[in-house]
């Protein structure tokens, strides 16, 4: 797609929208704001995201952009990351945010709920290797307070450690002192957060897009 | 607010006999109260009863009696003057019964489940205006509207306001102004123009009520009060969303009554309202909204740079909430903007910054104040509504009273319905159908109406007692019907109900985290979303209102550090407080250590710990109260040594040796079980802050320190035993055993500062959780030593800031 192309590719789109749940007038003004930061190339890389200037303000800028890289969030059972994505999968990792739908039943908003919370768990499980340790979840919380200055350090640990042992009482409830917690697992994950109604809480509107608007 | 109290629990405990003949006090106590209330609005004393003759006896006891010659009289021991204070006395005996109502309605267990108060309430005021009417005198007007707009009406405004929840009322602004402005915009019209029409009709004799008063009515009758709200929904706990929609709207059409009653009310003499004076009209519900709006902010901004320089003088720190949020309101009601908006604006802005500049105390002294002023207010209210009932006058008229109710109904239910459909398309969480009916039912009226309706003037308005009439049957009926069956119908209906807020740092966290990240993705869509404009407004918060308006360090605090150090202090004291206490927590028996989840592998050494950079007031807060609370729990035990022990040591002195040395051999068997007191894992001891941490808190102090036996922190949180109460007065005997050291102890309460973020509570466990530190022998001499703490020095007011 060397060309500008101002008019939907129909079947494209139509398979955007299939997989995403998109509307067409969301895939194009998606696709346009795609264009914008790549400089109209077909392929969206790191660096691209930090012509964004409102990011830069954003403490969690660097674990943001790290999740459109995540193979996890575009592909099933895949690892890793990569160096540069497509509009597909800038649109697949746009679609965690999407609304839940007016009439939804009940299994239809919880398999939304452990889709977001996959995200999200994906975001701080940065080793891929399926469960948040104590060090990921102190990274986590220190990436948040990183703008509080001289007093992130240690309470940002305490807080961290704080949670971890919520997380473990809750999920495990009774543990040998020899025994050692592991780290978050998905369930326990789903389990700690479901009072937070993710499915409504991580959403953003996506009408009245116009990147034109802004920068 | 209401803080109607649900805890029954003491109920039923008491006897019936008890219960009965306090039930008894109150009934002749109000009785007492009606019969001098009812005499003295009187100023002719023709009533029989006694009060009404002691005027006549003033006369005649006086000394020194106009045009008579001095006569030496027996020197008067005894008088009574009741004119004197008869005002003062009067207003008090109001309060009194207003309050002395609400004690009574919980000694009625079942009732007060069934009857929401406010019922409740009206009925009282129904039972004393028709006491006083019965003895003859006149009912005083008391719900006169200068009383009620600028004495009752506020405090219940100003506690909504301070304690408003901001996060929710920001995210449904949007449709709580719908809903607030042309909702309100439709009651009036559709109320007023339909009934303007079944007045038209033949026979019904009403053809003299014009249009413009019609609409005048409308708009009075259409707006949803918030004291009825508040009053009923606080006892049905549904949840936050719904509460906040219909509240919001009944705080915020407040602009809108003022407007349209001051439009209709000027030009209803002039019998036309053209085009011109609409727009004028509209231009004016402007600047009445934003106006108040503005002018509440601009004293709330006051009062939070007020509150910067408080730290000297805690004490009067609530008097400047108070005032400046009366100022507000009294300001903005000068000007006729919204007086309500401009109480609700202040409220809400000054809070976050007040809080952080104010000590603990000045906080809780706010807090209770207002409510308790909102509750009496509220109580007055609904009683003068019932008293105002039986005043009159009325004037009843059958189609006039019928329609209106049937039609303030189905103006609400279409208002609501069609509203919703249009705000649907811009919600993200829809309104279902269920809160679309709990959002229309609960549209409640109430003393607002009627106040506005009082102020009208007979002679512009001569339909004005029917109008009173009308308004009075409208509010019984929302109270009364639509009050009493929201809350079987809420059940009926299964809505969400209220979830108990516990706050989970995992929650917070997330929260925080959401936050950030959908105002990363807003950005990176290039969409301006008001995740992106509320992080603009954070960070421009943060950057220069706050360093303005909060005193000292405390600024640069972000929220979820806040929210930590908050839920640590309430832990914390929770902890302690129920360390003393008699019931026995029934908790979960949980073996969470720090030792699960630290990585084995990497036992931090004791040189790579800094210890954070906290301020030494914000130890000093700390210290402070824990050692208050200990203090509280060493002298409780003490009562228990006193009254529950059956031998004294202290009264007996051969055998003291002998007892405490049985003692402590209990004690020693009692200390696996045993856990009292707060802990934190053992920290490297030998670290500089530490000793000077030890120093600061008690230079008397004899260093035991005591190393940690493992690296690796630990804590077992344990059941506390039910024998915990006596074991710590047992060891409350024991005199210091200085060999044994103080140590643990008081290290514990500096490392409770020092090391805090090592400090673990279980936050969903049940009370009376202890936290136990490794190592038996050392619990002792820390027992002993966390008992005998000499405690703080009384003229040494804790007087630092409250965390917010």
């Amino acid at each position: 797609m060397g060309a500008l192309q101002s008019l939907p590719d129909d079947p494209e789109y139509k398979y955007f929208a299939r997989k995403t749940g998109f509307s067409f007038e969301q895939i194009g003004i998606l696709h346009k704001r795609f264009k914008q930061l790549s400089h109209n190339e077909d392929k969206l890389r790191r660096d691209d995201f930090n012509t964004i200037p409102d990011l830069a303000s954003n403490p969690l800028r660097s674990q943001i952009i790290e999740a459109f890289f995540d193979k996890r969030n575009f592909l099933k059972n895949c690892e890793g990351s990569v160096q540069e994505i497509g509009f597909e999968e800038f649109l697949v990792v746009m679609s965690h945010f999407r609304p839940p739908a007016l009439n939804m039943t009940e299994e239809q908003r919880e398999i939304v709920r452990r889709d977001k919370l996959r995200f999200l768990f994906n975001m701080h499980d940065t080793d891929n290797d399926g469960t948040i340790t104590l060090e990921e979840y102190r990274h986590v919380v220190e990436e948040l307070l990183s703008r509080s200055g001289s007093l992130g350090k240690e309470t940002a640990k305490g807080i961290a450690d704080a949670a971890m042992l919520e997380v473990a009482s809750i999920s495990m409830g009774h543990m040998e002192p020899d025994e050692f917690y592991e780290g978050i697992t998905f369930e326990h994950f789903l389990k700690i957060l479901k009072d937070l109604e993710i499915e409504t809480r991580m959403t953003i509107r996506f009408l009245n897009l116009d990147p034109t608007l802004c920068k | 607010m209401l803080v109607s109290a649900h805890s029954h629990s003491p109920v039923g405990s008491r006897s019936f006999l008890e219960r009965g003949l306090l039930l008894l006090v109150v009934l002749m106590l109000l009785e007492g109260t009606v019969l001098p209330l009812g005499a003295a609005s009187s100023p002719d004393t023709s009533a029989p009863n006694g009060a009404g003759g002691l005027d006549h006896r003033d006369d005649h006891r006086g000394i020194g009696h106009d045009n008579m010659t001095f006569q030496k009289k027996p020197f008067p021991v005894l008088g009574i003057n009741y004119g004197h204070i008869r005002l003062p006395f009067e207003i008090a005996l109001w309060v009194l019964l207003a309050s002395l109502m609400k004690l009574g309605f919980h000694l009625i267990p079942r009732l007060s489940g069934i009857v929401p108060e406010s019922c409740l309430l009206i009925v009282v005021g129904l039972l004393v205006g028709g006491f006083i009417k019965l003895a003859g005198e006149d009912v005083p007007p008391v719900l006169d509207s200068n009383l009620f707009f600028l004495i009752l009406l506020p405090p219940i405004i100003l506690d909504a306001g301070y304690f408003l929840p901001i996060r929710p009322f920001t995210e449904n602004i949007g449709t709580i102004l719908i809903f607030a402005v042309i909702g309100t915009l439709w009651n009036a019209f559709f109320i007023g123009g339909v009934l303007y029409a079944v007045c038209q009709i033949e026979g019904v004799h009403l053809s003299q009520v014009e249009l413009l008063p019609c609409l005048l009515f409308g708009s009075i009758i259409s707006a949803v009060d918030p004291v009825a709200v508040l009053a009923v929904f606080e006892e049905i706990h549904i949840n936050e969303l719904l509460h906040i929609l219909v509240f919001g709207e009944s705080l915020l059409n407040d602009a809108v009554t003022v407007v349209l009653y001051h439009l209709f009310e000027e030009y209803a003499g002039a019998g036309e309202v053209t085009l011109m004076d609409a727009f004028l009209g509209v231009i004016s519900f402007l600047i009445v909204s934003i106006g108040g709006v503005a002018v509440g902010t601009i004293y709330g901004f006051l009062a939070a740079f007020t509150s910067r320089f408080t730290s000297h003088t805690r004490v009067i720190e609530p008097l400047f909430v108070f005032v400046y949020s009366y100022m507000a309101y009294l300001s903005a009601e000068m000007f006729h903007l919204s007086g309500i908006m401009a109480l609700i604006a202040c409220g809400a802005v000054m809070r976050p910054y007040v809080e952080a500049n104010i000590s603990h105390k000045s906080h809780t002294t706010i807090k209770y104040f207002l409510k308790m002023w909102s509750s009496v207010s509220e109580t007055l209210i609904f009683i003068f509504l019932g008293v105002a009932t039986v005043a009159g006058p009325h004037a009843w008229n059958w189609t006039f009273v019928s329609v209106t109710i049937i039609l303030c109904l189905v103006s609400r239910v279409i208002g609501v319905v069609s509203l919703t459909f249009i705000i649907n398309k811009f919600r993200i969480i829809k309104l279902t159908n269920k809160d679309q009916f709990i959002i229309a039912y609960g549209g409640l009226r109430g003393a607002i109406a009627f106040s506005l309706g009082y102020l009208l003037d007979n002679d512009h308005f001569p339909m004005r007692t029917m109008f009173l009439t009308a308004i009075i049957t409208e509010i019984f009926f929302t109270v009364f019907v639509q009050g009493m069956t929201i809350k079987p119908l809420v059940d009926l209906l299964a809505v969400k109900k209220k979830q108990e807020a516990k706050r989970s740092i995992n929650e917070e966290i997330h929260t925080q985290f959401l936050d950030h990240l959908l105002t990363g993705i807003e950005d990176i869509c290039g969409h301006y979303g008001h995740h992106h404009w509320k992080d603009k407004l954070n960070r421009f918060n943060k950057k220069y209102i706050k360093k303005c308006l909060i005193a000292g360090e405390r600024y640069k605090e972000p929220q979820l550090i806040a929210f930590y150090h908050k839920m640590e202090f309430k832990q914390a004291i929770e902890l302690v407080e129920s360390g003393g206490g008699v019931k026995v927590p029934a908790a979960l028996p949980l073996q969470v250590s720090m030792q699960n989840i630290q990585p084995k592998k990497q036992p931090p050494a004791a040189t790579e710990r800094a210890l954070p950079q906290f301020t030494k007031s914000r130890e000093e807060e700390i210290r402070k109260i824990l050692r208050s609370n200990l203090q509280k729990t060493r002298q409780r035990l003490r009562s228990y040594n006193r009254h529950t022990l059956v031998a004294d040591p202290y009264e007996d002195g051969w055998g003291e040796y002998v007892l405490k040395k049985q003692r402590m051999i209990e004690l020693e068997k009692k200390m696996t079980q045993m856990s009292n007191y707060l802990t934190v894992p053992a920290a490297p001891s030998d670290s500089p802050t530490m000793r000077r941490a030890r120093l600061a808190s008690d230079p008397n102090a004899f260093y035991n320190i005591k190393t940690p036996s493992d690296s690796v922190p630990t804590i077992h949180v344990e059941l506390a035993s039910p024998q915990s109460p006596d074991s710590v007065n047992l060891v409350d005997e024991v005199p210091k055993k200085g060999a044994m050291g103080q140590g643990l102890s008081q290290r514990n309460a500096a490392d409770m500062k020092e090391d805090r973020e090592r400090m673990m509570m279980p936050p969903s466990a049940g009370k009376g959780e202890k936290v136990e530190d490794d190592g038996g022998e050392t619990k002792n001499p820390g027992l002993q030593r966390c008992l005998s703490d000499p405690g703080p020095s009384n003229e040494d007011e804790e007087d630092e800031p409250f965390l917010p």
